[in-house]
């Protein structure tokens, strides 16, 4: 909270732009007239979650700063998309701004034409402030965010990068070294593995669907590439194998019972419970974590990138933007509110709650953001991270049924069942899917 | 003259209007006042059933992703249904799930109902507490049993090790996923087959009971014979209200497991509604619905069926 402390008073008048002149120490940048549509009242469709509440938390600044009402609606993950995609197939949503899962919806939303284009606005002095220019977002941000002509059709606001934590006081204990590799984190899962006592190496997602974005970052980590050149998907090579023995190696052999119905919090919960010596999963989860009325583990966790696999290390990310509907009539307003919701101020917060990384380099990049965060060794792994991420998911329209079928596959190696076998009979549902959906 | 005449006249008239009146009976013809009575009631009815029952075979007849628009493709979403492994993974899951919890709440409810039937001290409380289950929210009720199957945290393995027993890994494990969730079903329903047995008991007259008595019947003896054939008509109406509650069941099954694990316990319901909702295949989730509701009809059909026979068999009749 050090970061705070000299921008406080800067905080409570809620003169945004002059605390994130505090916040970076840089010469006062041309303000956007964030006044000139004050009176208006605009919509937002979030997403429950660290991102959606901090939005909501901090609007009453927004509207001290610009003069627009905002009504948000903050709903669970799964529903918000639901709601959000009905609504725009209808034409009339009854929201303005949308909070998008990039890695779900990108090409859905893209094809499909939902949201305003916001190139335009980004040059306008008007309505942008000088500091955020397109090159400032991180390339997986502008990978997400733009389309195939280079059009910004949201603002990237937040990624979620996978990371390996790991209980210190395990590894200690039985004079384990924290796993660089693939090969020897599965030998340390099978030291640390004491069944007898409850303890297990390892834990993670093996729940169809939600066991994707795992899977995939050992995938990506065996040399795998979701699509070929001509679009057609490719998860049943020899990579996609191997990674699925190395994934049911650990989740069979070293992980607690029942982890084929594990989510992330089935997981969480055996890490914080002293119960799994090592989980893989995205960077938000430190606050739990380390929070002493919910685990039994904090200050013994430690936070790494994800061991190297045979083809090379990569972290798995994942994203969420910020959009306005096309058919919204405050698309001005709106923007305002995306450009606030990814301006460095909300953004420090957002790193400095654990919450989640900014894309935008200049707020990782600057020291007090930095100093700021209570826990350094969770931002290195973050910093880290960020240098060798990849996209954790195909950018198709199908990824549902993607991560169902494919997660069906991999979650059935749980129980027994050969990767080649499951992961060929996957693809051959899949493929026919994605063919109609690319054609159509 | 001029009186037979007019007496002829409205004869004549009386006659006509009668054959009118009939003729109007034929052809359904009504007087104005009859159809503002009507009218609502047949908009009400085309609205929420007609009119949704005719969009959803059009859009069945469409390939329809929402975000685009329909095209029209016949049959074609009806005949990927038989190729498609997870539908039809999913009928065989809906059947065993439908079975069994058709079955146990049946059983044990008639057991119960049986046992309530009797007078023993504080009976009115145990019933009422008895039937607390079924007033819980399924949601909510659904997330509880979802940690009390908890493999490392749950109760329930927690019991099983203070009788010797292994842990099992209940809804966390395909196998043995759909019977835990007719578990938590059975403890829902059962009371309500209860009370509704206890209903059809309580109407039997005192007589056979009587009779039987004195003819020495054993208790099993009195139930077989006595109670069960007279129960049958509730037992009926018990098993038809189970059988469309089951196979529709949607609220436990998702809450607990998703479907999963990987697509163990995933109902035709869990399926429709990731193809509908998750997939947005509106055209091929509609051709689900119109098998779905067949399939619905067909057991329908046969439950009532068997109750005909049964209805025959007590009127003394031949099966």
């Amino acid at each position: 909270m050090a970061l705070y402390g000299p921008t406080r008073r800067a905080f409570v008048h809620g003169a945004l732009a002059t605390s994130a002149i505090g916040l970076t120490g840089i010469p006062a940048f041309a303000d956007p007239a964030w006044k000139k549509y004050a009176g208006t009242t605009i919509e937002a469709n979030l997403i429950k979650g660290p991102r959606g509440e901090l939005l909501q938390k901090y609007a009453s600044e927004f509207t001290e700063l610009t003069g627009i009402k905002v009504e948000s609606e903050v709903i669970p993950e799964q529903q918000q998309r639901q709601k959000a995609v009905i609504e725009l197939t209808s034409g009339k949503p009854s929201f303005d701004v949308v909070h998008v899962s990039y890695h779900v919806q990108k090409r859905q939303f893209e094809k499909a034409g939902w949201l305003a284009d916001l190139t335009g606005f980004m040059k306008d002095p008007n309505l942008t402030a000088s500091d955020l220019r397109v090159d400032d977002f991180s390339a997986g941000g502008l990978q997400f965010a733009q389309n195939d002509k280079g059009e910004m059709h949201s603002l990237p606001w937040s990624v979620d990068y996978f990371i390996l934590y790991y209980n210190k006081e395990m590894f200690a204990k039985k004079g384990v070294a924290v796993p660089k590799t693939m090969d020897e984190m599965a030998a340390a899962a099978e030291k640390l593995n004491d069944p007898a006592n409850g303890i297990y190496g390892f834990t993670g997602r093996g729940l169809r669907n939600a066991n994707m974005t795992l899977w995939t970052n050992f995938f990506l980590n065996y040399g795998g590439e979701f699509l070929d050149a001509k679009g057609n998907i490719l998860t049943d090579g020899p990579e996609a194998i191997e990674a699925t023995k190395m994934y049911q190696r650990l989740l069979t052999k070293t992980a607690p019972p029942g982890v084929a119905g594990f989510n992330w919090m089935e997981s969480m919960a055996s890490l914080t419970q002293g119960r799994a010596a090592m989980w893989i999963d995205g960077v938000g989860w430190a606050p739990p974590i380390e929070d002493p009325n919910a685990s039994r583990v904090v200050g013994k966790i430690g936070y790494t990138v994800v061991p190297a696999g045979p083809k090379g290390q990569f972290s798995a990310a994942y994203g969420d933007g910020i959009g306005i509907a096309k058919t919204s009539t405050k698309k001005e307003a709106a923007y305002l509110y995306c450009q606030w919701a990814v301006s460095k101020t909300m953004g420090a917060r957002l790193l400095q709650s654990g919450g989640g990384v900014p894309f935008r380099n200049s707020i990782l990049n600057e020291e007090t953001v930095r100093k700021g965060v209570k826990n350094q060794e969770w931002l290195d792994s973050v910093i880290a991270s960020a240098k060798i991420s990849k996209l954790g998911l195909p950018v198709i329209v199908p990824v549902a049924e993607f991560r169902d079928l494919v997660g069906a596959a991999v979650t059935a190696t749980l129980a027994g069942a050969d990767p080649a076998t499951e992961l060929k009979k996957a693809h051959e549902q899949f493929r026919p899917i994605l063919e109609r959906s690319e054609k159509s | 003259m001029s009186e037979l005449t007019a007496g002829k006249a409205v004869a004549k008239t009386t006659a006509a209007v009668a054959a009118e009146t009939a003729t109007a009976g034929k052809n359904e013809w009504r007087p104005i006042s009859y159809w503002p009575f009507v009218i609502p009631a047949m908009i009400v009815v085309m609205a929420v059933i007609i009119f949704p029952w005719v969009y959803t075979i059009w859009m069945s007849l469409h390939e329809w992703k929402v975000g685009q628009a329909p095209t029209f493709v016949g049959f074609a979403n009806y005949l990927r249904l038989p190729s498609d492994a997870r539908f039809v993974e999913s009928v065989g899951h809906t059947l065993v799930y439908t079975a069994l919890s058709v079955a146990l709440p049946l059983i044990l409810g008639t057991l119960a109902a049986v046992i309530f039937n009797n007078k023993f001290p504080l009976r009115g409380l145990f019933r009422g507490l008895f039937i607390l289950p079924m007033m819980a929210t399924p949601v909510a009720i659904a997330l509880v049993w979802t940690m009390m199957f908890h493999p490392q945290l749950g109760v329930l393995n927690y019991l099983l090790s203070l009788f010797g027993l292994p842990p099992s890994l209940w809804v966390f494990h395909p196998a043995t996923a759909i019977p835990s969730l007719v578990l938590v079903e059975t403890w829902q329903w059962t009371p309500l087959v209860m009370l509704i047995v206890l209903g059809g008991l309580s109407a039997i007259p005192t007589e056979p009971y009587e009779s039987a008595q004195i003819d020495g019947a054993t208790p099993w003896q009195t139930f077989r014979y006595i109670s069960l054939p007279m129960i049958m008509p509730f037992l009926f109406i018990a098993a038809m209200i189970r059988m469309i509650d089951a196979v529709k069941s949607f609220d436990i099954i998702f809450a607990i497991t998703q479907g999963g694990p990987g697509s163990a316990s995933e109902t035709i319901n869990l399926y429709l509604y990731s193809v509908a909702f998750v997939y947005y295949d509106v055209g091929y989730a509609s051709a689900i619905v119109v098998v779905f509701f067949a399939l619905i009809v067909a057991l329908a059909g046969a439950l009532l069926h068997l109750r005909q026979r049964t209805h025959w068999n007590d009127a003394g009749g031949s099966a």
